[in-house]
């Protein structure tokens, strides 16, 4: 379902993913873990048709993305690390827009945002401008928009940064019942071990770009003789803390939005 | 095609909600209007030429029309840093209909704007020559915020942060508006500056307008119409080409 072949991204003179190859198979649940700054996101953002390799093939159901990026947009969703939300707009509204945009049709967009909107308890919120809901909220409509059409693969870069406990459990039961009933493959990134160890049938571990293991949680143990995923996740991947760059343009662009808002 | 009406409609519906926003960007033409057009009436009167409200109102209605078209497709920036352009870019539709909605959801907000204008001149004491023509005067202030929008959105495809847009206020924006006649007759001006003028585009949608509103043109408004249209494909062009190819 997702064929990457040495695939490398390099901004200037740094390389953020270094030759990485792997596979996954349609119907698997697939995820990809690594410390700050490894390259999941951008290994994302390029399977996302967001960015251009430097160098490398990437196809996904059989489709070089390169070449027909179109085609390879219908058949994923995704559910960014980022925000994505538009805050001018209702949750509704939201939800509305991203049906239009899949070509969802009109009756089955109102009936599954209803029921979304209500498995993640934000039904009595709907007509709400976003930028009055709490992170956790936001996150929630984030990963509600997500299930709104059904994809073949559902990317979810760590879909459940800044989620309570209640809406993990809900998000991942909701996860697996697409996947067993609608076959939806899913990549999936995130930093709780314990979850991926549930959730994921495989795992790669990718650390400065390259990929440093791969298999279940059973043979990546067995690989690192450790008793818990986090234990193998540690042993590969070192114990010192990354430094997630900062991003000052982001910040300044936001003061300068609020001004121009007045 | 829904996705072009999507992503229209939420231009407009963001348009539309920011109430104190709209009052607050009639600020600058209503003084540009008030302000020059007592001012320099008496001297403009003196020339020969005429009453200089009825002569400078069409050039502030465009540059109304200038600025918030390319404001609003400049907004693409704040999408980015916000994050919302990414959802619209994995959509499984063609991101020349992405584009397109955007820009003809600008041009729809410029041409509010526009209009909203052209009534504070007509408080202020303007009259359109003939009604007849009005609507014609309509088509061409859409036609101006098409290209504009474009444009802006051309603009915004490229540009990553706020230091660029100012860059691109101080010596793309200004000069359009500056050199479009929007202020003066484009009659006997020094050769450079007559050669700027008549490369702008905005030029020929002033006096696209005051051919409609006041019955005086330069080009003539076949020209007019003939500039403006191919300006609006070669923007909309530009504009599908960089949009499409934005990474984030
Ligand atoms: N646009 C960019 N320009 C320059 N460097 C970038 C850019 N985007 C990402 N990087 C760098 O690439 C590396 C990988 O970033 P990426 O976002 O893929 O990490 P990640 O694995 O998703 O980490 P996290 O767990 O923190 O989300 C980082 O060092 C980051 O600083
Ligand atoms: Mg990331």
């Amino acid at each position: 379902m997702i064929q990457v072949n040495d695939l490398v991204k390099s901004f200037s003179d740094f390389r953020a993913v270094d030759q990485i190859s792997f596979s996954v198979q349609p119907g698997e649940i697939f995820a990809f873990l690594g410390p700050n700054g490894a390259g999941k996101t951008t290994t994302i953002k390029m399977l996302t048709t967001l960015l251009k390799p430097t160098s490398g093939t990437l196809a996904i159901d059989g489709l070089d993305i390169a070449r027909h990026p179109n085609e390879v947009r219908k058949r994923f969703g995704i559910v960014f690390q980022d925000p994505s939300l538009d805050n001018e707009l209702t949750a509704l509204e939201n939800m509305e827009i991203h049906g239009v945009l899949y070509g969802v049709p009109a009756r089955v967009r109102t009936e599954r945002t209803e029921k979304l909107l209500k498995l993640f308890e934000l039904w009595d919120r709907r007509d709400s401008f976003v930028k009055t809901f709490s992170g956790g909220m936001k996150r929630r409509l984030e990963i509600a928009r997500g299930f709104l059409h059904t994809p073949k693969i559902l990317f979810l870069d760590e879909p459940t940064l800044g989620l309570d406990p209640q809406s993990r459990n809900q998000l991942w039961s909701h996860v697996k019942h697409v996947n067993e009933t609608e076959g939806v493959t899913v990549f999936l990134t995130t930093h709780y071990m314990d979850e991926a160890e549930k959730v994921a049938q495989r795992i790669a571990i990718i650390d400065h770009g390259k990929i440093v293991a791969q298999g279940t949680t059973a043979e990546l143990k067995e690989q690192t003789k450790t008793d818990s995923l986090e234990g193998a996740f540690l042993a590969l991947t070192g114990t010192t803390i990354r430094d997630e760059s900062a991003n000052p343009g982001a910040d300044q662009m936001r003061q300068f939005s609020q001004m121009w808002r007045r | 095609m829904s996705a072009i009406y999507a992503m229209w409609l939420r231009e407009v519906k963001r348009y539309l909600r920011s109430r104190v926003q709209i009052v607050a960007s009639l600020a600058q033409p209503t003084m540009y209007l008030l302000i020059l057009g007592f001012g320099l009436g008496p001297v403009f009167q003196e020339a020969g030429k005429g009453s200089y409200i009825q002569f400078v109102a069409p050039g502030v209605v465009g540059m109304s029309i200038l600025f918030s078209s390319i404001f609003s497709g400049v907004g693409l920036l704040f999408d980015r840093q916000f994050g919302f352009l990414k959802e619209t870019l994995v959509a499984p539709v063609p991101r020349t209909n992405i584009m397109i909605g955007r820009t003809l959801g600008s041009a729809t907000i410029a041409c509010i704007q526009g209009t909203l204008v052209l009534t504070v001149c007509m408080l202020a004491g303007f009259r359109p020559v003939s009604w007849g023509q009005f609507p014609i005067a309509l088509l061409f202030m859409l036609l101006i915020a098409t290209v504009f929008a474009a444009l802006g959105t051309a603009i915004g495809s490229v540009l990553k942060d706020m230091q660029g847009f100012q860059i691109i206020m101080n010596f793309l924006v200004m000069p359009i508006f500056f050199l479009s006649g929007a202020l003066f007759p484009l009659t006997n001006l020094p050769a450079p500056l007559s050669v700027l003028t008549h490369m702008d585009p905005l030029s020929y949608g002033i006096d696209a307008l005051r051919s409609q509103l006041i019955s005086v043109t330069h080009f003539g408004a076949a020209l007019d119409a003939a500039v403006l249209g191919a300006c609006a494909v070669a923007f909309l062009a530009l504009g599908t080409r960089l949009f499409s190819k934005i990474e984030i």
